[in-house]
């Protein structure tokens, strides 16, 4: 071969000084089998190329690579006057022709002289399938990757046996281990039997989605009436009719197809039937007037039948009865019961393995909930916990908080920095919204629980009112910075978005503020007295206007940020206050009034009981709400102050 | 004689700390009783305990001649059973009148159904007027409550607890806030009252508690320290000590 | 002490004279049987008025009276309303499939007909079967005896539950919110059995009556209102007059001084909890006959805070305060949101009423929350002279107690 090049070169140099020189190659292998599949080839069909590429494909000649690409990508020429296959080129004066064994130009000639092969998109797929198994060989290993990637997604028999062979020259160790699985995941479909079964038994456990979709097409029945089982059918179980697998009516059309039996008319058909039958008044003896009963009807019914005119039919005549003692077996297409076997239980150690993840999944959904409602409900606590004061209005400055954000990226476009303006922000927004509502209204009416509760419901109406006349009423959004996208994946079923870890982050940030303000500063120290003891408080030069001012600026202002954060993961919308008020009600009762961790405890618990609810009935969310709801009436039943209660005389009344 | 309400080894602890411990204490069923005791000597626990607000930790509480134990019962029931209780600060309702106020308190079937299809006889509305001019107050019978005195709300609410007619009275303070002679007229009712009844009366005025001339009982620390005569408590050593060493 | 029920409550007797004379009027001034001068509409919203009047009525008694502010009445209004709704759909839904088969080349049987109107009622929410809940609903008197007895049970369960474990205050309030949201949540689901957020419709047509205009049907409704809300404020200034409304006005003060009175509390807050769950769904069950439609939305927990407003703004621990609030404010409501208040330029903006009634109105109540807690009502007590004294939450302790209120105060 290296001769011939060698001379193939000199005659390429040759050429290029003369012009429409013959230094081709017209008896290299490849030139040869392209001409034997000439006619397929220019035709150009996609039913009947086939035969060509897979020659190409399995020819092993190193230039085969080479002929298909070109041909995917339209360069491959045929000379109307030798015939020759040729790649074509851009050049000067015309179209470069290079020799497709050599890859030397040779010459350059006027486009008019050759044809062009147009391969259509799906010949070009076909061509691109049976590329895949030299990408697999290529150097550089992103083009096998590719090559393996092609295979992930429209895998053919043929993959395998050019994927076995790609194997033990592989050096990547990462491609390899991908390699060497989709060559188990192909031999479940390809293999030979013996094989079949190790493979599939070598995915134990595996939780991707692609081992169950390998599987599952292995385990697909048909059922069958169980006298007309062939006597080596691979039987998956017997069946009765009425179950979701098989119904009656189809149990009947199988029956019926078996023993060829006559379908009952139905009782829409025999009303046809009657109407069509009807006779001066009456049908088949029965006056019209007196057919407003089943029996009637019945009856009228069967005296047509007698009289021949309509098919015979009793009452007794039904489904249920032709399929009395009729035997039904599911059989499974794979023939092989080794390879059933095999799978089903296969198939069986991955769900329990699949269940323990799905409750690990859940636990991170239930805690992201959680950290929601807490964040949400922090706030409240503060203020109901710590003044008595219920915040109706609280839900409202949540949405404050949203919209201020919202604001702040209209402003600032880069999202990042919108959201490090906004975070303060939305803290000092809100935080002057209930100093101002502490000073105008809530200061006048401690001590009257439930008129605060009424007053700061009628600034909620208010509030709300106003943002949907400054926003409208549509959803606005709340973009998240790019690094914020995206989801933290363990596997195929266990993943978390970053958008959650980061408010489970905030969450717990703001429970160590809120510890390190109550414990460790001056401030938290005089909350905590005039918590417990207002006059003695206010005996000690603590000025208890000024401490719930600023306790009420805290609580308002955590609830700011927290708008913030809901806002990135829902919608912003005027009402969306309103959404999460009552949870953050019930975090706060059922935590008990006064602790923080009363309020962790709370949102954990609502949360895990929510998504737990949810999980058992996931068509409805709406249900897993009411449910959880009636759950909570119950529980308070239970605990009326709460899991972390205040006991004896300090609760009070 | 029998005792009406015998209370022994009851404890009680709020967060760990001990209100009552191991109290024992009985009265009789015509019997005026003095408690005293410095502040957190667990007075108003003890009434709390025996009215049913205040479960204790262990311990029993039984009631009259049958010893029916009261430890179970809400604190409706026990009332019912008998059991009157004054609140330290003067608790009537001051939206209604006077009258209004007695006759609520009348002793009549307390079912919701009763209540509503009540309608005062001639005989309740006399006895209305009977125990107002006993308190003092005839003449405010149509007053609101609210508008009344400090004291003659005391009065009121000691009304109130009569018409009741409970067998045991228990009085928080009765004589706080009251001018000597609204003491004086208040020492006369409770007197008065404790021929035909049992009554506790808590105080912290030595004054008031030598002008009831009776048993007194000194509590410290929610158990009893010494029962007698006030001369004889008085002379105890360490009522002495609890009140004037430590107080 | 001993006078007639009426003579110890003249307010009654004004009241019952001035609804009297105001239904008399609107008949008088009606498109259906008078001069033509109140429209057909506008006869409906008033009749609903005076069924959110009753409702007021039975949110005052529990909430002024007693003392529990029920964030929850307008679900047991919104049940009744459901109940009546049951009735009146499946009846007249009855009557036009029996009609259009009526055509049909076979008299059609009873099943035929109930799969009809299956089809015909539960289409929207994708199923044609009759859940178990409308067991009744071909009967009208079984189904008025529902109006009164699946609020009043719900009632009694909840208000059992939450009195039992003495929820009180605030926590009350947030717990039949929280009922309140829970069964709008619940009736929101399709499978609910109640066409999910579709609700019932075409309620105003009355079954076999399809021939008489909607202009007399209104005044039926109206009058049938009217005399609703006569009988319930006799019935509930009856319950307050004696010694129960004592009782009751004694637990909203001090619950446990009435306790140990020896009054069961919690029997008696169940009571009245349940009695006006009744009330209002039998207000109801006369509202949304003339509404036309009642669906979830209309139990959402906000609903049953304006009834609060209502009564709050009217003055509440008095029943006509309660109807004055109701009417009021729901009448403007219904004026400003409707589009019929001219807007207001101010030269730089111009206030439109619909964008801005709500934040006049919340921002309103906490000025009446603020500086006239007695609302609408305190007005009447001004005119007659009356002053309370000011003596709650002021403290006259042990240590004053002697003086005077006034004395201390100089």
């Amino acid at each position: 071969m290296i001769p011939f090049r060698a001379l193939a070169l000199v005659c390429c140099l040759i050429a290029g000084l003369a012009p429409a020189a013959r230094a081709q190659s017209p008896d290299s292998p490849i030139q040869q089998l392209l001409q034997e599949h000439r006619a397929v080839i220019l035709k150009s069909s996609r039913t009947s190329i086939g035969p060509a590429i897979d020659a190409l494909a399995t020819s092993g000649l190193p230039e085969a690579r080479a002929v298909l690409n070109q041909w995917q990508d339209k360069n491959l020429w045929v000379r109307k006057s030798d015939g020759l296959f040729v790649f074509g080129q851009k050049a000067d004066g015309g179209l470069g022709l290079v020799d497709i064994t050599t890859g030397e130009r040779f010459a350059v000639e006027d486009p008019k002289t050759l044809d062009q092969l147009k391969p259509n998109s799906g010949i070009r797929g076909l061509i691109g399938a049976a590329l895949v198994q030299f990408q697999l060989t290529d150097p550089d290993p992103r083009k096998r990757a590719e090559g393996l990637r092609a295979i992930e997604r429209r895998p053919k028999d043929s993959h395998l046996e050019a994927l076995r062979k790609s194997i033990p020259s592989e050096t990547d160790p990462g491609l390899l281990a991908r390699k060497e699985r989709l060559e188990r995941l192909l031999t479940i479909q390809y293999g030979a039997p013996a094989d079949r079964v190790a493979a599939i038994e070598s995915f134990r456990g595996s939780l991707s989605v692609d081992v169950r979709a390998a599987l599952n097409p292995l385990l697909a029945t048909r059922v069958v009436l169980a006298e007309d089982a062939p006597a080596n059918a691979n039987v998956a179980r017997p069946v009765v009719p009425g179950s979701p697998e098989l119904s009656r009516d189809q149990a009947f059309d199988l029956l019926a197809e078996a023993r060829g039996l006559a379908r009952p008319p139905d009782a829409a058909a025999r009303k046809e039937a009657m109407i069509a039958h009807i006779d001066n008044g009456a049908v088949g003896g029965v006056p019209v007037a007196a057919l407003d009963t089943d029996a009637a009807r019945d009856r009228a019914y069967t005296a047509l039948a007698e009289a021949g005119l309509v098919p015979a039919w009793s009452p007794a005549d039904t489904i249920d009865t032709a399929l009395d003692g009729a035997e039904f077996l599911a059989l499974y297409r794979e023939p092989d019961p080794a390879v059933t076997a095999a799978a089903e239980e296969t198939l069986k150690s991955i769900e329990t393995k699949l269940a323990l993840n799905q409750g690990l999944d859940l636990t991170l959904d239930a805690l992201s909930l959680a950290s929601i409602y807490f964040l949400a409900a922090i706030g409240l606590a503060i203020t109901f916990g710590v003044m008595g004061v219920i915040n109706m209005a609280h839900g409202e400055f949540i949405m404050m908080g949203a919209y201020t954000g919202y604001v702040v990226q209209q402003v600032i476009p880069d999202y990042t920095l919108s959201l490090i303006v906004a975070l303060p922000l939305a803290f000092c927004v809100t935080a002057a919204a209930g100093i101002a509502m502490e000073r105008l209204v809530i200061r006048h009416l401690y001590h009257r629980p439930l008129e605060t509760l009424l007053a700061t419901f009628g600034i909620s109406i208010a509030l709300q009112q106003l943002a949907k006349t400054i926003f409208g009423t549509q959803a606005r959004p709340l973009t998240s910075p790019g690094w914020l996208d995206g989801a933290f994946t363990l596997n195929d079923v266990v993943s978390i978005s970053y958008i959650r870890i980061a408010i489970f982050v905030l969450a717990l940030l703001f429970l160590a503020l809120f510890l390190f303000i109550m414990k460790k500063t001056r401030l938290g120290l005089e909350v905590r007295a005039v918590t417990q003891n207002p006059r003695m408080a206010a005996s000690m030069g603590i000025n208890p206007g000024r401490i719930n001012m600023l306790t009420f600026a805290l609580g308002s202002g955590i609830a700011g940020i927290a708008g913030v954060a809901i806002g990135l993961y829902a919608k912003v919308t005027s009402e969306m206050g309103a959404d999460y008020i009552v949870q953050s009600f019930m975090t706060v009762v059922v935590g008990g009034v006064g602790n923080i961790w009363g309020t962790l405890i709370g949102a954990t618990g609502i949360g895990f009981l929510q998504k737990g609810i949810e999980f058992l009935n996931p068509s409805n969310t709406l249900a897993a709400q009411t449910y959880m709801i009636v759950f909570i009436i119950i529980f308070i039943q239970f605990r009326p102050r709460g899991i972390i209660a205040l006991r004896g005389r300090a609760a009070g009344d | 004689m029998t005792q009406l309400l015998e209370v022994s080894g009851v404890s009680v602890s709020f967060d760990g700390f001990k209100a009552i411990n191991n109290l024992s204490f009985s009265i009789g069923p015509a019997e005026l009783r003095a408690i005293i005791g410095p502040n957190g000597a667990g007075k108003t626990t003890f009434m709390d305990i025996v009215t049913g607000k205040t479960r204790p930790d262990e311990g029993s509480v039984l009631w009259g001649e049958e010893h029916v134990s009261l430890l179970g019962l809400s604190e409706n029931r026990i009332a019912q059973a008998g059991v009157g209780r004054k609140f330290q600060r003067p608790t009537v309702f001051e939206d209604q009148s006077v009258f209004d106020n007695l006759m609520m308190a009348l002793k009549k079937p307390r079912g919701p159904l009763a209540t509503l299809l009540f309608r005062p006889s001639e005989a309740d509305v006399a006895r209305v007027g009977e125990l107002a001019r006993e308190i003092g107050l005839a003449d405010a019978l149509t007053r609101k409550s609210g508008e009344l005195s400090h004291g003659q709300k005391q009065w009121l609410e000691i009304g109130m607890l009569l018409a009741q007619e409970p067998r045991l009275l228990l009085v928080d303070e009765p004589a706080a806030g009251m001018t000597l002679a609204e003491r004086e007229h208040t020492t006369d009712i409770l007197v008065e009252a404790a021929k035909t009844r049992a009554v506790v009366v808590v105080e912290h005025d030595m004054e008031f508690v030598r002008r009831l001339n009776c048993k007194v009982t000194v509590l410290h620390e929610g158990s009893v320290l010494a029962e007698g005569s006030l001369d004889h408590v008085t002379a105890n050593k360490d009522v002495i000590d609890v009140y004037l060493g430590r107080g | 002490m001993t006078k007639s029920f009426l003579a110890r409550n003249p307010s009654v007797l004004a009241f019952l004279l001035c609804l009297a004379l105001f239904t008399l009027g609107v008949t008088v001034l009606s498109e259906g049987l008078g001069l033509n001068l109140v429209s057909t509409s506008f006869v409906k919203t008033l009749g609903k008025t005076l069924c959110l009047c009753l409702a007021a009525i039975a949110m005052d008694l529990v909430w002024g009276y007693c003392g529990i502010l029920s964030l929850g009445h307008f679900a047991f209004f919104g049940l009744g309303g459901y109940a009546i709704g049951m009735w009146l759909m499946y009846e007249r839904t009855r009557l036009i499939v029996v009609d259009s088969l009526a055509n049909a080349p076979l008299p059609p049987t009873e099943q035929e007909i109930a799969d009809a109107i299956g089809t015909q009622i539960f289409g929207v929410v994708g199923s044609a079967e009759f859940p178990p809940v409308w067991a009744f609903a071909h009967s009208l008197p079984l189904q008025l005896v529902m109006v009164v007895l699946v609020p009043g049970v719900l009632a009694l369960v909840f208000g059992w539950l939450a009195f039992r474990s003495r929820v009180t205050g605030v926590y009350l309030s947030i717990l039949t919110q929280a009922m309140t949201l829970a069964l709008s949540l619940y009736l929101f689901q399709n499978d609910s059995g109640l066409r999910g957020n579709n609700g019932l419709s075409g309620l105003q047509n009355l079954p076999g009556l399809a021939d008489t205009p909607q202009s007399l049907v209104s005044l039926w409704f109206f009058w049938a209102s009217a005399l609703a809300l006569a009988l319930g404020y006799l019935l509930a200034a009856w319950v307050v007059s004696g010694k129960l409304g004592s009782v009751i006005r004694g637990i909203r003060d001090d619950e446990a001084r009435v306790r140990f009175l020896g009054y069961p509390v919690e029997t008696f807050k169940l009571f009245v909890f349940t009695l006006t769950a009744i009330i209002a769904a039998i207000a109801g069950a006369l509202y949304y006959p003339q509404a036309g439609i009642i669906n979830p939305a209309e139990i959402a927990p906000i609903a049953s805070i304006y009834l609060a407003v209502w009564v709050a703004i009217g003055g509440r621990g008095r029943l006509y305060g309660a109807v004055i609030g109701a009417a009021f404010v729901s009448l403007l409501s219904t004026f400003f949101t409707g589009g019929q208040a001219p807007d207001l330029n101010l030269g730089v903006y111009t206030v439109k009423w619909v964008d801005w009634w709500l934040v006049l109105l919340g921002l309103s109540f906490v000025l009446v929350t603020l500086f006239a807690p007695k609302g609408i009502g305190g007005l009447f007590d001004l005119a007659a002279g009356i002053r309370s004294p000011n003596r709650r939450g002021a403290d006259l302790g042990p240590d004053q107690g002697s003086f005077r209120e006034k004395e201390a105060e100089t």
